[in-house]
């Protein structure tokens, strides 16, 4: 890593999300569309920056930089908060 | 001639430094962080103490190093399981920024720009447990170590050392932080291993 600063700008695309996420959800949500609740943005969750380095994940706005998705994995539990999030779209097929 | 076994303990720091349980030592100096780097100048620099009835307590940067300095050595531990020991700071004691804080707060939200919090009971804040510390091993704080000013109390997960910190709330009843509200201990003693709720 360099050292003017741009190290600690380092995140991961939202595609990071979607190991984690899997072990949850059933589908793929990294191809979901989110709703910022902060700015209103739209865009797929893969479009998040994610933040890994740290206790838990942190997937953030690309527009606005508030938390969208936050994400804890211990020993027996995950912890999820989706409370940045207004609303998910999530693409499916026909119901069976 | 008796063989005394310590048994094994992975990597071992060395003698007469120990290791909180399930901890490792690390040399260099890990960069963790929920977003982006906050960069805030010494001008622009604040620090309030808000008491539980609204009255604040505010020093600028210039006020902040009027104020006699401490300068601990001390070993962190961060929940993420690397310790590092022998790290020195220099900064102002939480005890002479309290003095003459009227309060009956029995707990503490630190605050920090970018909008990061972490909370713990105002205790731990006080007895020479607890500073703001702006110079790090002979230097000033860089940002990604939470420069211009830190909160440094290095007898919890580091979590509870808030970087970039800019004010502290003192409340009647507690409040979860960033991650104490996401599943991770509200104390976060690592001697006894208070990682996750329930711990």
């Amino acid at each position: 890593m360099d050292t003017d600063g741009t190290r600690d700008q380092v995140y991961e695309d939202g595609n990071a999300l979607g190991g984690p996420l899997s072990e949850i959800f059933a589908v793929d949500l990294t191809a979901a569309v989110g709703r910022c609740a902060g700015c209103g943005a739209t865009g797929p969750m893969a479009r998040l920056r994610v933040y890994d380095r740290a206790p838990g994940l942190v997937a953030r706005c690309p527009d606005c930089g508030r938390v969208v998705l936050r994400l804890v994995r211990g020993p027996d539990t995950a912890w999820l908060d989706l409370q940045g999030a207004s609303s998910l779209a999530i693409p499916l097929g026909p119901p069976s | 001639m008796a063989i005394i076994s310590r048994g094994f303990h992975g990597r071992r720091p060395a003698p007469g430094r120990d290791l909180p349980p399930g901890q490792y030592e690390v040399h260099d100096f890990p960069v963790l962080s929920a977003g982006p780097t906050p960069r805030v100048t010494h001008e622009d620099w604040k620090f309030t103490l808000r008491t539980e009835t609204g009255t604040e307590h505010t020093w600028d940067w210039a006020r902040l190093m009027e104020m006699p300095g401490e300068s601990p050595t001390v070993d962190l531990h961060c929940v993420t399981k690397w310790s590092k020991f022998g790290t020195r700071w220099e900064g102002v004691s939480l005890d002479l920024l309290m003095e003459g804080v009227e309060t009956a707060a029995e707990f503490a939200l630190v605050h920090s720009y970018g909008g990061y919090t972490t909370d713990l009971p105002l205790e731990d804040l006080l007895d020479g447990k607890a500073w703001i510390a702006h110079r790090y091993d002979g230097e000033e704080l860089a940002p990604e170590h939470g420069g211009p000013a830190r909160l440094l109390v290095p007898h919890l997960y580091l979590w509870k050392s808030a970087k970039w910190v800019r004010g502290i709330d003192l409340l009647l009843d507690d409040e979860p932080g960033f991650w104490e509200g996401l599943g991770y201990h509200s104390y976060g003693d690592p001697w006894r291993e208070q990682r996750y709720q329930g711990d």
